[in-house]
């Protein structure tokens, strides 16, 4: 049994190879984007739509609901990046009940080049919001002995990131192809539909962590008063 | 080894990508879409608001107008109550009026006729009473009338009191013309002669006399002069058979009889 997509490969030359992680990734993507360009060809704006298009409207919007949930005061700015991790993650996990499909999701190497953008964004939107100077600030906060700790706090949150993806997909890969061999009809079902509620799980969890720690980056900290402190609403602007 | 980096690469530059693509097909197109309808929605809404506050506007002046109207209304209805009272009470006035008139003008008419019956009584009871008279006079005396009228006539002349004569004298020595003798029928040449005899008497001038036939006249004989009237006539004795006659009316027990005797004493002068 194999524990990772990555194991299956295609086409190799050199370095360069196509394996099943990258194969069903470009799937996933063609998917997505053709599906996306096929229902907002036509868009309404009036009262009256699609309901694919009602479809989209509703996760976009719950999507953009969510992040301003977070504490992100602009959601349309982290909306492209936290969305699409959102739907990636949750498309791939839908789509285990295709037969022959390997989820990508199920690739540590997937799930640490997520993190790994994960790990990217987060300064980046830090600097874009804070400048540079005052986000590297934010690392000695609230005393410079805590620089190492939120260095090494932001290296094992990424780590986190990739690895509880991985194993909760990779796990629930391995126990459905367990089953499969000790109960081969019913239970295997049971287990796929469960799958597809941990995999939706997941991919919320891992947009909704990778908002947090972009709404942690782009918290301005104020220095401290000895009056009564600033109202929630201060906390970005 | 779970990992591998070219992998990891090439899903980082995959995810990347997929973020420009989603970015392109997915979000700017939605946001968009959703951003137009909510325009359109809040300007629906703000067109809505715009037309209610003015329903509102028009619905107070509705109210404003109705209340003014029944206000005028009442006003109106007031007065012209207290017009059609006053006009009731003018015409009502009018009405008596007119009754009060219409009914004086009936009794006045009822007189009338009653004087005028009495009148027609009168007349034809001094035709008849002249007509016996005439005709015992003449059966009795057999001379006419006339003559025994005429000669009525110049005995009283002849018996008036010497103050008397003296008075028509000198009421009659001024007159301008003539001395009138009006009778109802035409003096034979002798009662003429007579007539003219007693008048220069009276008068102390000879005096031209013109005779005048007055059918009216049927009662008597009429000298005028100056203005100055010497008559005989039978109305008093036709007065007194006047009221004879009312009084055999009023006899009757009718109430007409009783209205038309009533009018007949109250019958004007003719």
């Amino acid at each position: 049994m194999r524990l990772s997509p990555d194991e299956v490969i295609y086409w190799q030359h050199g370095l360069f190879k196509i394996n099943a992680t990258l194969a069903f990734t470009w799937g996933l993507m063609i998917v997505l984007a053709v599906g996306s360009k096929l229902v907002t060809r036509h868009l309404s704006a009036g009262l009256s739509r699609s309901r694919w298009q009602n479809l989209l409207e509703i996760i976009v919007i719950a999507i953009e609901k969510q992040i301003e949930d977070v504490g992100l005061r602009h959601p349309r700015r982290y909306l492209a990046f936290l969305g699409t991790l959102f739907l990636f993650i949750a498309v791939a996990s839908l789509c285990t009940v295709l037969p022959g499909y390997k989820p990508p999701t199920g690739s540590l190497s997937t799930t640490a080049a997520l993190a790994l953008c994960v790990f990217v964004a987060v300064p980046l939107f830090g600097i874009r919001r804070q400048g540079l100077f005052r986000y590297l600030a934010s690392y000695t906060h609230p005393t410079v002995i805590m620089l190492p700790f939120n260095i090494i706090g932001d290296l094992s949150r990424t780590l986190a990131l990739a690895v509880r993806l991985f194993g909760n997909i990779m796990s629930e890969e391995m126990i459905v192809g367990i089953l499969l061999t000790i109960t081969p009809f019913l239970f295997p079902i049971v287990m796929t539909v469960l799958g597809l509620l941990t995999g939706m799980v997941q991919a919320y969890i891992f947009s909704i962590l990778a908002a947090v720690y972009i709404a942690a980056a782009t918290q301005i900290h104020k220095p401290r008063r000895t009056a009564a402190p600033a109202p929630a609403s201060n906390r970005e602007t | 080894m779970l990992i591998d980096w070219f992998t990891v690469g090439a899903q980082a530059l995959n995810f990347l990508i997929l973020v420009g693509l989603m970015q392109r097909f997915l979000y700017k197109p939605i946001l968009r879409a959703i951003d137009a309808r909510e325009k359109r929605v809040a300007m629906v809404l703000a067109e809505a608001e715009m037309k209610k506050a003015e329903a509102i506007k028009e619905r107070d002046e509705f109210n404003g107008r109705n209340a003014a109207f029944d206000q005028q209304r009442a006003s109106l209805m007031s007065r012209m109550t207290g017009e059609v009272a006053s006009e009731r009470l003018r015409l009502l006035d009018e009405a008596r009026q007119a009754v009060d008139a219409w009914s004086a003008k009936r009794m006045e008419a009822v007189r009338n006729d009653a004087c005028q019956l009495s009148q027609a009584i009168s007349r034809r009871a001094q035709q008849e009473v002249f007509a016996i008279v005439r005709k015992t006079l003449g059966d009795l005396a057999a001379a006419s009338l006339e003559e025994r009228m005429a000669d009525v006539f110049v005995r009283q002349l002849r018996a008036l009191t010497e103050k008397e004569k003296e008075g028509l004298k000198s009421a009659f020595s001024g007159a301008p013309g003539p001395v009138i003798v009006r009778s109802a029928f035409d003096l034979p040449a002798a009662q003429r002669a007579a007539i003219e005899g007693v008048a220069a008497e009276l008068m102390a001038v000879a005096t031209p006399v013109r005779f005048e036939t007055a059918p009216d006249l049927v009662s008597g004989i009429e000298l005028i002069a100056s203005g100055q009237k010497i008559a005989w006539n039978i109305a008093a004795y036709l007065l007194s058979l006047e009221k004879g006659v009312g009084e055999l009316i009023e006899a009757g027990g009718q109430p007409e009889a009783g209205s038309e005797s009533k009018a007949v004493g109250l019958c004007p002068e003719q």
